[in-house]
């Protein structure tokens, strides 16, 4: 792991961190080895469950004191219930999914409020890498070569705000890393597109039955 | 003698009740008196707080680590997991592992003396379920003066004994792990309990139970295990260990005599069995298995869990057919539907159901983080 892809890990794990209340409870989907989980525990007092397909990662969760559940995010959560948790975290997870709908769908139904945070695709440097390199674009934040990635699915900030809307999501707020800080970003949002590594936000949950 | 391991041992007994006050049984039947044979490593703390309780399988017994003789050749059934710095560190914690009700290793059982006739109780053995198992095991931590268990594993039919603790006294288990198991037999594991009790009970030297004291149904426990140890393989390992091999010839004898490996394998294992089980006892630790079902004890899953108060680890095994991944999960779903502490791991495994006693070292990596949290937390 380079230095880079920590410092924005914990950058990630700092947001998050403001972002949930004290004593929530957490689900955190593609957990790995229960980091943020630990963090949001011992700053925020949160009780906290995650899910995660590696078995070494979940061995750390389990030397945290996690409770952590192996589990393929693509086959859903039908073994939670509805709204059981404050908040559903699904941090830099969203690309490396099969069925990131689904998935989306199934965090909101079964969380109060969701957290979805990704790399954006629309960033400057990566469409001026590919203008001027013809290269599949790489960066900090997405450093992989385009045959040996996890992301499958890629998406900017614009692409994601677009499916929020058709799939009748209710964005509540929103976050960026733009120049190494996250923030809000009010003046600079209409361009949050162009200059955001990272986007960060937090969905409200929906009621199951009713909407797709 | 190992310099790691618990080194020599002694089976320790306890009795309970009477034959004028029995202990009174799931079916309505009654036992008494009651002998448990059980096995302590380790040292128990001022109050009591650092027990583990080891609940054994289908044909273990009390003697879970450690010598009982220097000049022994074999340990206890998990001295490389039992010991001064092993997985269970006999250092910090207290290992408790008895020999279950109705088996044939010390604990009263079909083979016992029935106190009313001076002879063995053969079939007048009362069924017993892993409830009331749980019950008189619980009798023993009572009389060792434990109020609540650190932890307890068990695998398989132990794993069974470990969900019955966390249902049946929710108070008094810290944490549990459940290895290779399930929340109820599937069909499937039942029809193969069948088949090795028919072969059992088929077998003419099997005298309707009353065989103590002649050479009993020697053949059909044989292939009653010879049966167990085909489920608790898998495809592939059994490919990897035997394949089409033959055992001493390069040719076809052309006769109905043994002469795959794998053919050779099975009958030691039956023979070997029989050497050190009792039939009766087969039948009736089988029967237990058979009957244990949470839903029907406890209610739908989601219910039945809503009461419990341990912290849970759950593992399954990738190729163990017999007690499946889905059923591990199954119960950890019903777990986080009630929001309770659990964790899930499958381990990638070759090696089938027996993987839970073969892969030491994989469990291990599990299980010694889930202990340590707990012991970190409540230090």
């Amino acid at each position: 792991m380079t230095l880079e892809l920590n410092k924005l890990m914990q950058a990630d794990r700092d947001i998050i961190t403001s972002i949930i209340p004290e004593k929530s409870n957490v689900l955190d989907l593609g957990c790995g080895d229960g980091g943020l989980l630990a963090e949001l525990k011992k700053k925020k007092g949160v009780t906290g469950r995650g899910v995660d397909i590696d078995e070494e990662n979940l061995i750390t969760g389990i030397d945290r004191g996690l409770s952590v559940y192996m589990g393929d995010l693509d086959d859903g959560l039908s073994d939670y219930p509805d709204k059981m948790y404050d908040y559903v975290i699904l941090n830099q997870t969203l690309q490396v999914i099969k069925k990131p709908a689904k998935v989306m769908r199934e965090m909101l139904r079964v969380g109060k409020y969701g957290i979805v945070g990704f790399p954006n695709f629309g960033n400057w440097y990566l469409r001026l890498y590919l203008l001027f390199t013809g290269r599949l674009p790489k960066s900090k934040a997405l450093p992989f070569e385009w045959h040996n990635t996890p992301n499958i699915h890629q998406l900017t900030v614009l692409d994601f705000k677009s499916f929020c809307k058709s799939e009748n999501i209710q964005i509540i707020n929103e976050y960026y890393l733009i120049f190494g800080k996250w923030g809000n970003y009010g003046f600079l949002k209409p361009f949050a597109n162009l200059f955001a590594i990272t986007g960060m936000f937090v969905l409200e949950g929906k009621n199951t039955n009713k909407e797709k | 003698m190992d310099r790691n391991s618990v080194g020599l041992v002694k089976e320790q007994r306890f009795t309970f009740g009477s034959t004028e006050d029995p202990m009174v049984l799931e079916s309505g039947n009654t036992l008494g008196p009651i002998e448990i044979v059980y096995e302590t490593y380790g040292e128990p703390n001022e109050d009591r707080s650092n027990a583990i309780l080891v609940l054994h399988a289908l044909s273990g017994d009390a003697h879970a680590a450690g010598y009982h003789h220097p000049n022994d050749k074999r340990t206890g059934w998990w001295d490389d997991m039992i010991g001064p710095g092993k997985t269970f560190d006999t250092n910090k914690y207290w290992v408790i592992c008895s020999n279950i009700i109705c088996g044939c290793k010390g604990s009263t059982g079909p083979g016992s003396i029935n106190p009313a006739t001076g002879e063995p109780y053969g079939l007048d053995f009362p069924i017993v379920t892993v409830g009331d198992m749980v019950d008189m095991q619980k009798k023993l931590i009572d009389h060792l003066k434990i109020e609540r268990i650190y932890s307890m594993i068990g695998g398989s039919f132990g794993g069974f004994q470990v969900l019955e603790w966390t249902l049946r006294y929710p108070e008094m288990v810290g944490s549990a792990m459940c290895i290779a198991s399930s929340p109820t037999l599937s069909a499937q594991a039942l029809a193969f309990n069948a088949v090795g009790r028919k072969s059992i009970t088929s077998d003419p030297g099997w005298k309707e139970g009353n065989y103590y004291g002649t050479p009993g149904p020697d053949q059909g426990l044989a292939i009653a295990r010879m049966i167990g140890h085909i489920t608790y393989l898998s495809d592939l390992s059994m490919d990897s260990k035997f394949g089409r091999r033959l055992q001493s010839a390069d040719r076809f004898s052309y006769d109905l005599n043994s002469e795959f490996a794998v053919e050779s394998y099975l009958n030691y294992q039956g023979k070997t069995f029989t050497e050190r089980f009792d039939a009766n006892s087969y039948l009736y630790i089988s029967k237990a298995m058979d009957y244990f079902d949470i839903t029907r004890s406890y209610g739908p899953l989601n219910e039945a869990f809503a009461k419990v108060q341990a912290k849970f680890l759950l593992v399954s095994y990738t190729s163990d057919w017999l007690f499946t991944t889905e059923q591990s999960k199954e119960i950890t779903r019903a777990l986080l539907y009630n929001d309770k502490d659990v964790s899930f791991i499958e381990i990638d495994s070759p090696y089938g159901h027996d993987a839970f006693l073969i892969e030491s070292n994989q469990l291990s990596k599990i299980i010694t983080p889930f202990l340590d949290s707990t012991y970190k937390e409540n230090a």
